[in-house]
């Protein structure tokens, strides 16, 4: 007669509580972001050229464009999650819209600080309220702060998930207008074209920008995991805490048919009735 | 080196910028998971674990 083994239980990670988001794989995530911007820095200010024409500053390129690129990223993974989110009527997709909103505001934000911070030398100006490619980006930042700040003021989750939606898919039109205004628009713009297709580019400054590309590409996912379970946990936890409220709910019921039960000639008085 | 104090205000918001976000995403996650019973934090378990339920995709 064969006899069989049953198999091996797979270990189970018990989760502690107030453990947090992370998981080993964030974690080492995580110490490749820190490796990473410590390399990047080292390539940035230590072994690449300063630039004929605008001299040190142009340091900044290996932060202002990796920092476009990830809010550019940000937003179109919020339009994709919101296609879905419309087309799948799903929660799950909305958690993703909204994190791939919020990273993508973050490195907008730093897009254009690092932009007022490198045009000033540059430029001879902070800002200039003419100029399509500072008032396009400024407009994409702007729909998405709008973006966020409607989320927090629609309580139902369906529809705020619908209708902020349909605002993600608006404002995402506006990436592809940041990205080509400098050469739509040549004339109106003190920004100059895409350094990366023109070719002007020394191989080592390439490279530490390619390198920009995936440290911020590592920091992004980082942030977008994270960010994701922060909402996944906070779908749970409002699921948790209705749960309580109807199991304390149905506890006060029982508790009081019971009284009714064991007392049954007895009923509170109605106040200020004459009974 | 020419334009210090620029390359220093760039660099230094974005590094803290990003520092700070990632400090704060670490914090609401500390404190939601302290709320949330471990069988219900899908994403930080196993898969085999995962059967609690949720949203489907």
């Amino acid at each position: 007669m064969a006899t069989t083994t049953a198999p091996p239980e797979k270990p189970v990670k018990v989760v502690e509580p107030g453990s947090g988001t992370g998981s080993r794989t964030t974690r080492l995530l995580g110490l490749a972001c820190l490796v990473g911007v410590a390399v990047l820095m080292v390539f940035a200010f230590a072994l690449t050229e300063a630039d004929l024409v605008q001299q040190d500053v142009v340091r900044m390129i290996y932060i202002h464009v990796p920092s476009a690129i990830a809010g550019y990223t940000g937003f179109v993974i919020t339009a994709i999650a919101s296609v879905m989110v419309l087309w799948k009527k799903s929660m799950w997709w909305d958690i993703v819209a909204v994190a791939g909103a919020e990273i993508g505001l973050l490195f907008t934000g730093l897009m254009l600080a690092t932009g007022v911070i490198w045009g000033r030398p540059t430029w001879n100006t902070w800002w200039e309220w003419g100029d399509v490619r500072l008032m396009t980006a400024l407009m994409l930042f702007l729909v998405y702060v709008g973006y966020l700040a409607y989320r927090r003021v629609v309580p139902s989750a369906d529809v705020r998930a619908r209708r902020s939606a349909i605002i993600a898919l608006v404002g995402v039109i506006n990436v592809p207008i940041v990205n080509r205004s400098v050469e739509w628009w040549a004339s109106r713009t003190l920004h100059q074209q895409s350094s990366l297709s023109d070719g002007k580019l020394e191989d080592l400054t390439l490279f530490t920008l390619a390198m920009g590309f995936v440290v911020f590409a590592m920091v992004f996912a980082w942030m977008l995991i994270h960010r994701f379970r922060i909402g996944w946990l906070e779908l749970q936890a409002d699921t948790v805490g209705l749960q309580a409220a109807m199991a304390e709910r149905r506890a006060q019921m029982e508790a009081d048919i019971d009284d009714a039960v064991a007392h049954p000639g007895v009923s509170e008085p109605i106040e200020g009735g004459s009974a | 080196m020419t334009h210090l104090g620029y390359l220093i205000a760039g660099w230094g918001i974005v590094l803290g910028a990003m520092a700070i976000y990632a400090f704060s995403l670490a914090r609401r996650g500390r404190e939601l998971s302290a709320r949330v019973p471990s069988d219900r934090q899908r994403w930080m378990t196993t898969p085999e674990r995962v059967d609690a339920g949720g949203p489907n995709r």
